[in-house]
């Protein structure tokens, strides 16, 4: 028996657990460049209009590292500049694909079954592997698709289209190595993403460096990340770079086949350290278990939304310039999308939303956290103690309304901070843009509350609060784009909150949307009380 | 005394599955309670009911007196339990777990936790993910048996663990017998630790109970082998009620009898010359697999009800039937 044999078989049962999350993450990044096509086509309909904004972009620093760096003013090079966080995307997906189908798998105990059957030893990760890639290579190839519809030059199309497989490939890679260290998924998450952060870090500061001539230009180049930029798509194409990501691939391929060799299964490289042999006095309440269980995601998510305000306000002055060379239209298309106002605040206005939805994003987690715990029968033994079930489910829940409100609260801050010391107001901009972050809370909360009311009446279908999310982003994206109805828009949680901090706050809006969250929180309640647990 | 557990006719359905079917069980205060049944029988669920956790479809179940559904936080406070399935939480050290659960429920004594601990040979500061099966079973095992309360309820608490750790599981559970303020209703699969354990015990399938009663009672309703070496011809063995199977294998008589029939037919083999005999006495696991066994459900024949048969005859005896038929 080869070390490989099975692994087709496994590739049909991961396309098969998959087959309503991939078509997903590969779909809508293909989507997400034509519509800049429009956009640009729209906004900056001539070649000098496209040169004089793409004049004023080069030199925001801001841009550059979130973007990468920008090649020319033409509509393709526009194009893939602005959707130059998509090979991000690309990468955090493969990341999570390849541990969803390695290390989570063996720490559930499926792998286990499965591997005493007729796999091979390696089987299970080639099979990951290659699952992966092959949705990475179809991203690729519908984006360049896309593209070439949308009536850019096929070759540039090609060459974006390829390097977002590349960066799909390599961190499959990374993911693959991540998953043999640690001994669970969480941890092999959180390893690959930290390579992921760390690329996107280093492709920034080289961007910068090379674009305001210093010296550390060669740093994005041992950034995969940087790769999918310095392929030059629209501008004379290199495809040697495509040679680079195959050697990083199969280095990091074997790297994590030998690993996965030499360890048991279920084992790591870092072992998991030993742990107190008695509790410390705290840990006596549903609550102290609950802080347990949430601190370690609660603090990484709290670093994270500050590292995102930081980020976010420190551009926000730039964008005022940014769009002085656009013409009406782009401004209208701004108008759209965002509040009244400066245009830097109607930038800020839109990544205020950005902020809600990343905080709902994180609320529904961490309410469907109870889910967790219940399906995986750890609410079982709390529940044959003396605790009520209400205390129970309310431990989890108070993180999911108070985790997001402590994300939106440095959030908001450090985006005032940042536009702050920009502007040299920073007593000005700290309250109101921490303010306007604690506006979008109520819809966080609904969010928080609607995951609560379908674990308590309806629990198998819980994740089912994260589809309403993705709706919700959905519609307030693309509703004010193709200018849809306002009572389809207004499906959208996000469409009631006041736009701050360019607009007026109105209160009513928010006190209903509280009241919702509210309402939606009791009737979850009101399921958990009468229902039985554990639901699997 | 009340007792401690007293269930009757229970039923709970999960969809199109009737996972118990009119359930009686009754378990006495200070008895160590035998809940037997193959898999998929309905122990579990009974158990969550009796926690609380699940809520019956029909019938009544009291729970230290009191309904399990409505007194369930506070009723907790005199019961432990150890699941089926033990998961443990992957970041909280198994030391940790013990300590939770023990003061959830209102405090830990600190020399019994020890005591345990020691003599189930467990290292109390491995987290979640690093204990095996049985070392994840006897974090909640020793979770339960180290809090004072009154009731433990214990859902197949040996599976996973090995030859020895059971020994010392059946001597912990041996002294709280002798203590005798405990109650303990523990479902199981082995027989041996059934046999060992046990005061009485309860049958289950299908979500029904079969049989309960002491294990001497319910030995009564098994059939004893017996292989005779007879002087003479046995006339008439055959008609006599309660012989079953008989034959003559190299000039010897073969035959099973039913263990309450065993002085007619004694008597008339002592009549025929008895020059050698054999008999082999009923076990536990005969019992067990007559009950087990799924097939052959409508045949109503050769009744073998007795005081302590609880499910109805005809089930009783259709198992009756299936066990001879698997012979
Ligand atoms: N939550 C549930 N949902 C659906 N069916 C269940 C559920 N719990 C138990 N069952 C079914 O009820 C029956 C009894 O299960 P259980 O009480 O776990 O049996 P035992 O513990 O005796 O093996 C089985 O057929 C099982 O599949
Ligand atoms: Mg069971």
């Amino acid at each position: 028996m080869s070390t490989l044999t099975g692994t087709g078989g496994l590739v049909r049962l991961i396309l098969r657990r998959d087959r309503a999350l991939m078509p997903v993450w590969v779909v809508i990044p293909c989507l997400i460049p034509v519509a800049f096509v429009s956009a640009f086509d729209a906004g900056y309909p001539t070649a000098q209009a496209r040169a004089a904004y793409a004049a004023t972009s080069v030199h925001n620093a801001a841009f550059t590292v979130t973007y990468g760096p920008l090649s020319g003013s033409g509509l393709g090079e526009l194009v893939t500049w602005r959707a130059g966080f998509i090979p991000v995307v690309v990468a955090l997906a493969a990341v999570l694909m390849v541990v969803r189908h390695t290390r989570a798998e063996e720490e559930a105990g499926r792998r286990e079954l499965i591997g005493a059957t007729a796999v091979g030893r390696h089987a299970g990760l080639a099979a990951a592997l290659a699952a992966t890639c092959g949705a990475a290579l179809v991203l690729g190839l519908l984006s360049a698709l896309a593209l070439t519809g949308a009536g850019l030059p096929a070759t540039g199309s090609l060459a974006y289209g390829l390097g977002l497989a590349a960066a799909g490939w390599v961190f499959a890679g990374v993911g693959a190595v991540a998953a043999q260290l640690t001994s669970g998924a969480g941890g092999a998450r959180g390893a690959g993403i930290t390579v992921l952060v760390a690329a996107f870090l280093l492709r920034g500061a080289g961007d910068v460096s090379a674009r305001s001539g210093g010296g550390l230009g060669g740093l994005s180049w041992l950034s995969p990340i940087g790769w999918a930029h310095r392929m030059r798509p629209f501008a004379g194409e290199r495809w040697w770079v495509l040679g680079l990501a195959a050697c990083a691939v199969a280095a990091l391929t074997a790297s994590a086949a030998a690993l996965s060799a030499r360890r048991d299964l279920g084992g790591g490289l870092f072992q998991a350290r030993l742990g107190p042999a008695t509790a410390a006095p705290g840990l006596r309440t549903p609550l102290a278990l609950a802080w347990r269980l949430h601190r370690g995601p609660l603090l990484a998510r709290a670093a994270g939304f500050t590292v995102l305000g930081l980020v976010l306000g420190g551009i926000a002055q730039s964008v005022g310039e940014l769009l002085d060379g656009g013409s009406p239209a782009a401004r209208d298309a701004l108008a759209r999308l965002g509040g009244r106002g400066a245009l830097a605040d109607q930038y800020l206005t839109a990544m205020m939303t950005l902020l809600g939805l990343v905080a709902a994003g994180y609320a529904v987690q961490a309410v469907l956290r109870l889910r967790a715990e219940e399906s995986g029968g750890r609410a079982e033994p709390l529940l044959a103690a003396p605790v009520g079930r209400l205390r129970w489910a309310g431990g989890h829940l108070a993180f999911g309304l108070l985790g997001p409100a402590a994300g939106l609260v440095l959030a908001g801050a450090a985006a005032g901070l940042a536009h702050g010391m920009n502007t040299g107001h920073v007593g000005r901009e700290l309250p109101r843009l921490l303010g306007a972050a604690l506006a979008e809370l109520p819809a966080v909360w609904v969010f928080a509350g609607l995951a609560f009311a379908l674990a308590g009446l309806l629990p198998r279908l819980a994740a089912g609060a994260f589809a309403v999310l993705a709706a919700s982003l959905l519609l307030g994206w693309v509703g004010a784009e193709l200018r849809l109805g306002g009572w389809v828009t207004g499906l959208s949680v996000f469409a009631h909150v006041p736009p701050l901090p360019g607009g007026d706050l109105s209160v009513p809006p928010l006190a209903v949307l509280t009241a919702l969250a509210a309402a939606l929180t009791g009737l979850g309640l009101l399921g958990l009380r009468h229902r039985d647990l554990p639901v699997g | 005394m009340s007792d401690a557990v007293s269930v009757a006719g229970l039923v709970k359905t999960f969809g199109a599955t009737r996972a118990l079917d009119g359930l009686d069980l009754v378990v006495r205060t200070g008895e160590v309670h035998g809940f037997l049944g193959p898999n998929g029988a309905g122990k579990s669920t009974t158990l969550r009911i009796l926690l609380g956790l699940t809520r019956a479809d029909a019938g009544t179940a009291l729970l230290l007196g009191a309904d399990p559904w409505a007194g369930a936080p506070e009723l907790h406070r005199r019961l432990a339990y150890v699941p089926g399935d033990v998961t443990l939480w992957p970041n909280l050290s198994g030391g940790e777990v013990i300590d939770l659960l023990g003061r959830l429920r209102g405090g830990v004594d600190r020399r019994r936790r020890a005591d345990l601990l020691e003599r189930f040979d467990l290292d109390p500061r491995k987290k979640g993910r690093a204990y095996s099966k049985g070392n994840r079973q006897k974090v909640a095992l020793v979770a339960a048996l180290a809090s004072d309360v009154e009731l433990l309820l214990l859902d197949e608490p040996t599976s996973g663990l090995d030859p020895l750790m059971e020994e010392v599981f059946r001597d912990v559970i041996r002294e709280e017998q002798r203590r005798g303020d405990r109650t303990v209703l523990l479902s199981s699969h082995i027989l041996a630790e059934v046999e060992a354990l046990c005061d009485r015990l309860t049958i289950i399938r299908d979500g029904r109970a079969v049989e309960t009663g002491t294990l001497a009672g319910l030995r009564h309703l098994t059939r004893t082998f017996v292989e005779a070496d007879l002087a003479g011809p046995a006339d008439g063995l055959a008609g006599l009620p309660g012989v079953h199977d008989l034959r003559t294998e190299n000039g010897r008589v073969l035959f099973d009898v039913d263990t309450d029939a065993l002085g007619p037919v004694l008597g008339r083999l002592a009549t025929a010359g008895v020059r050698g005999l054999v008999s082999r006495p009923p076990t536990l696991e005969e019992l067990f697999l007559r009950h087990y066994h799924r097939t052959g459900a409508t045949a109503s024949t050769t009744s073998t009800g007795s005081a302590t048969s609880t499910g109805s005859t005809a089930s009783t005896a259709s198992a009756g039937e299936s066990a001879e038929a698997s012979r």
